[in-house]
């Protein structure tokens, strides 16, 4: 691939569309999203389940495919290089070079019968040319680095035979072993407990920033995206109806979803037995969405124009939103 | 491709017409069944009726299937032949369900001792021969329709047990069977209203499959003499009897062994199509 | 306050294969006081779903005594156990799953009706609907539909309609909300807290999310692996933890604010260790930034280190 483009974003997302077919039409999984992310930044995308986070991330990388049924349209630019038009073998190609992926559970994205060390090898043999001794010096060096104790033994161990946070460590160590521009974590520790989930965390944002990834960390959980992410993109039903820096998302958010989202969250803070200001209703389905804003019938601020007609997502000084009805930029939730 | 452009063609998969896999199966089994059941009132001649001058007659306007070695019409045997096979397919494997649904069913809900029995008594009963034990046992009890369907009834118990438990043993732990248990719930009423109406479409989609195979049974044991006794007619009896004649009157023994495995064949696909609308509902809930 | 429910030296076990059991509750003696509800905090392995599990006598526990509303529940079998359970009931953490999917939403809400032998079809009719409309469910709507055509948190509120359809006293919530969505979870944690004050609930609420559990608990107990680490009221638990594991896990927890920075767990490095093999002495011990010597030879008892606090650490933080 040749050398980065100056000035350019790393990735370059435009109008990233996934549909799926099924019995009861065509669901929209993903309804025209773009974004365009820095090399070295770190973009969090929030959303519930069904809002089509992890589904974006996938197809953009060639995960979601027209082999499962699905209808994927849009323009994706990496490094300036185009990845629609890529054949599968390029995109295996590019997986592992110059993307890593560290998925939620790391017992299904491991190989079971594959011993760890030869695993870490692998992408570095096929992608970077590496000798088999080589491959596997490395691989030692590499599970150091993520702080896996006794890593030589633990080289030539199973997946099965480590603990949860200890397998998400070598997923870890696959995904950066050939220095990928770009590293994409999808809810990487919503498997994880608190204690091993911090830890985990630590060790992502330790690796973006030593090496200068661009990273994407897909999560539910907003208090994982406040602490880790730059910049945080939030979805709903399918679309990207905010984005901005992290500080403004919490402190000032300006679609009306995200900020009934920050509200109905419990917090420390709170004595026990605050009342939870709860978002009445519940996302809408996919498959037959009416006009307007998807969040409209759940919305505390809607009007007449939010039913009627689709806000798009506008731009505001850096920072878009989707709705007709924004918030203004002070007395945000959470503050 | 833009996602409105390929819309069209998704709205048209959903009104999909009935696949001809699945409406073929079915059109044979009912048409066989329906034959069966109204054989007495659709003008057959006598099945048992003898007219040797009239023997190994190929297929012809007169007799559309052709006469056998004795004479008789092949159309009526094969349809009365239906009867019995369809008698002994159905009942034998209902008959093991029951036995084998309530012994794998208790097993993989109680676990423990009683399973550790169930296994060892499965066990026991697939270490048999399964040809040789019907054999056996038909030929001490005496050949009769009922006793050629326990038989073949009793060889079936093992693989109910087997289905039933591997799927209790799925649904027993859920939640649901626990918060049964919470309201004070007994085992009895766990088992029949929390349970069993979930083990049951796996339990139907093998049961068509288990009739396929007993109705294969049925012919072997009558291949071997040792089936439903003469003069009533099964699928199995008339290949044993066509036998003799396969070089001068090959229908005699094709024409019955066609209309088994088109029987057998349609019943396992159907089994098949059960089973694909069963399992991936069950996985997806 | 009295205690509604006390566990005195709990002990649950399981067989694991080759002849090795798991530690999954070891002397846990815990009470819940009538009206309250007691939140137990832990992290995968820490024993406290066994822990819910053993006190509903699902199965019965090794060892220890659960003392519920006036009866021993160990001492319990058959129909006298069966007649205690409808005062006694649970939530599940997957909502879905805790639903037969071949049953109707009504039929699934009855049943506690049909099983304690309420005989009249019109009597159970009429407390299937009030309960449904307590918690927010239309009868008319969902009365005939199955539980797949819902999503989890109108599943929620079904499986919380069948536990209080017998009215009870205690509910124990296993983790009622880590499987829901953010915009769904308060919709649930509000709906507990009103059923609480309409029928007079006690609950024993289990959750891993400490922001949950300080939202819903008048009290909080803390496990790790099979033991008691703390017990204290939520406001001076969550001010001033005693015990190490309980500041950790303060420290650890995501705060949906990029202003607060991130707090420091002073954990040792390492994964926790697995339930098959414990430590010796405190089990928190491999991991505590605090621990000595002694810590590896004597098991530190709970303790009572100020009014209505209880901590099981050799070296409190406070006090």
């Amino acid at each position: 691939m040749s050398g980065a483009v100056s000035g350019g974003p790393l990735l370059s997302v435009r109008d990233a569309r996934v549909g799926f077919g099924t019995v009861r039409g065509l669901l929209r999984a993903v309804d025209g999203v773009s974004f365009d992310l820095q090399a070295g930044r770190t973009l969090g995308i929030v959303g519930e389940s069904g809002s089509g986070k992890s589904v974006l991330v996938r197809s953009l990388i060639g995960l979601v495919g027209t082999g499962s049924g699905a209808i994927v349209g849009g323009e994706v630019r990496l490094d300036g290089q185009d990845l629609r038009g890529l054949s599968a073998a390029s995109f295996r190609h590019l997986l592992g070079r110059d993307i890593g992926i560290v998925f939620q559970d790391p017992m299904t994205s491991l190989n079971p019968v594959m011993k760890i060390g030869r695993q870490i090898g692998e992408g570095l043999r096929l992608n970077r040319g590496l000798d088999s001794a080589a491959a596997a010096r490395r691989a030692v060096e590499l599970l150091v680095e993520v702080g896996i104790p006794e890593p030589e033994r633990r080289a030539s161990q199973y997946p099965h035979e480590l603990s949860g946070g200890m397998r998400q460590r070598v997923a870890i160590a696959i995904a950066i072993a050939c220095e990928p521009k770009l590293l994409i974590a999808d809810e990487p520790t919503t498997a994880l407990d608190v204690t091993v989930q911090r830890q985990i965390l630590d060790l992502l944002q330790r690796e973006q920033r030593e090496r200068g990834m661009a990273m994407i960390l897909i999560t539910h959980d907003l208090g994982v995206a406040a602490g880790r992410a730059d910049d945080i993109m939030v979805m709903y039903a399918g679309r990207a109806v905010e984005m901005a820096t992290t500080r403004e998302i919490f402190r000032g958010p300006r679609m009306p979803y995200t900020e009934a989202l920050l509200r109905s969250l419990p917090r420390l803070t709170d004595p026990t037995h605050t009342r939870l200001s709860a978002i009445p209703g519940r996302p809408p389905d996919l498959a037959r969405r009416g006009t307007g804003c998807s969040f409209a019938p759940r919305c505390t601020y809607r009007s007449g124009r939010c039913e009627a007609e689709e806000p798009v997502l506008s731009r505001e000084g850096g920072r878009g939103f989707a709705c007709f009805n924004p918030l203004g930029t002070s007395g945000g939730a959470g503050a | 491709m833009s996602a409105s452009a390929a819309e069209p063609a998704i709205v048209a998969r959903r009104g999909r017409p009935l696949s001809w896999a699945l409406a073929l199966p079915l059109a044979w089994v009912a048409l066989v069944v329906f034959l069966a059941i109204t054989a007495d009132w659709i003008g057959l001649p006598d099945p048992a009726a003898q007219e040797l001058i009239l023997r190994r007659k190929p297929p012809s306007a007169e007799f559309l299937l052709g006469t056998d070695n004795l004479g008789r019409d092949m159309l009526s045997r094969i349809i009365y032949g239906g009867r019995t096979s369809l008698i002994v397919g159905i009942c034998a494997p209902f008959f093991g369900f029951l036995i084998g649904g309530a012994i794998g069913m208790s097993a993989g809900y109680f676990r423990g001792k009683v399973d550790l029995l169930a296994v060892g008594f499965i066990d026991i009963l697939l270490a048999f021969p399964t040809l040789v034990l019907a054999l056996t046992f038909v030929a001490y009890l005496g050949q009769s329709l009922f006793n050629v369907t326990l038989a073949l009834g009793i060889l079936s118990i093992p693989a109910a047990a087997r289905v039933s438990r591997a799927n209790t043993l799925a649904w027993a732990n859920r939640d649901f069977v626990l918060a049964a248990r919470t309201i004070g719930a007994s085992n009895w009423r766990i088992l029949t209203r929390e349970i069993l109406p979930n083990v049951l479409p796996a339990m139907f989609a093998f049961w068509l499959v288990a009739v396929s195979v007993i109705i294969v049974a049925e012919g072997a044991l009558s291949f071997l003499g040792l089936g439903i006794p003469a003069p009533q007619p099964s699928w199995g009896g008339m290949i044993a009897d066509g036998r003799e004649a396969l070089d001068v009157a090959p229908h005699t023994a094709l024409i019955p062994a066609a209309v088994m495995f088109l029987t057998v064949l349609s019943l396992n696909f159907l089994g098949d199509m059960v089973r694909n609308l069963v399992d991936p509902r069950r996985s997806a809930l | 306050m009295s205690d509604l429910l006390r566990m005195t030296d709990l002990n649950v076990e399981y067989p694991v294969g080759g002849g090795r059991h798991v530690h999954a509750v070891s002397d846990v003696t815990l009470a819940v006081r009538k009206g309250e509800t007691l939140g137990l905090v832990g992290e995968s392995g820490s024993g406290k779903s066994s822990l819910a599990r053993a006190l509903l006598q699902l199965p019965p526990p090794k060892a220890g005594s659960v003392l519920f509303d006036g009866n021993e529940l160990t001492q319990m079998r058959g129909e006298a156990l069966r007649a205690v359970r409808p005062r006694l009931q649970m939530i599940f953490q997957d909502p879905i799953a805790s639903l037969n999917p071949r049953r109707r939403v009504a039929e699934i809400v009855a049943e506690p009706l049909v099983v304690s032998g309420v005989r009249d079809p019109a009597e159970r009719t009429r407390r299937v609907r009030a309960v449904m409309e307590a918690v927010g469910l239309d009868p008319d709507v969902v009365w005939t539909r199955r539980p797949h055509e819902f999503s989890g948190g109108q599943c929620q509120r079904i499986a919380i309609a069948r536990a209080l359809v017998l009215e009870p006293k205690l509910i124990v919530c296993d983790e009622p909300v880590s499987a829901l969505d953010v915009s769904i979870r308060a919709q649930i944690l509000n709906l507990l807290e009103d059923m609480k004050a309409r029928f007079g609930l006690t609950l024993l609420f289990i959750a891993h999310d400490l922001a949950v559990v300080k939202s819903v608990s008048d009290r909080v107990a803390v496990m790790y692996l099979g033991r008691l680490c703390e017990v204290a009221d939520s406001a001076s638990l969550f001010a001033t933890p005693a015990h190490p594991y309980t500041a950790a896990l303060m420290a650890a927890i995501p705060v949906p604010d990029p202003d607060i920075p991130l707090g420091d767990t002073k954990l040792r490095p390492g994964d926790p260790p697995s339930p098959l093999d414990p430590p010796s002495g405190c089990r928190f011990r491999t991991r505590c930034p605090h621990a000595e010597a002694r810590c590896a030879a004597e098991v530190p008892p709970l303790r009572e280190i100020a009014a209505g606090r209880e901590v099981a650490c050799h070296f409190p933080l406070i006090g």
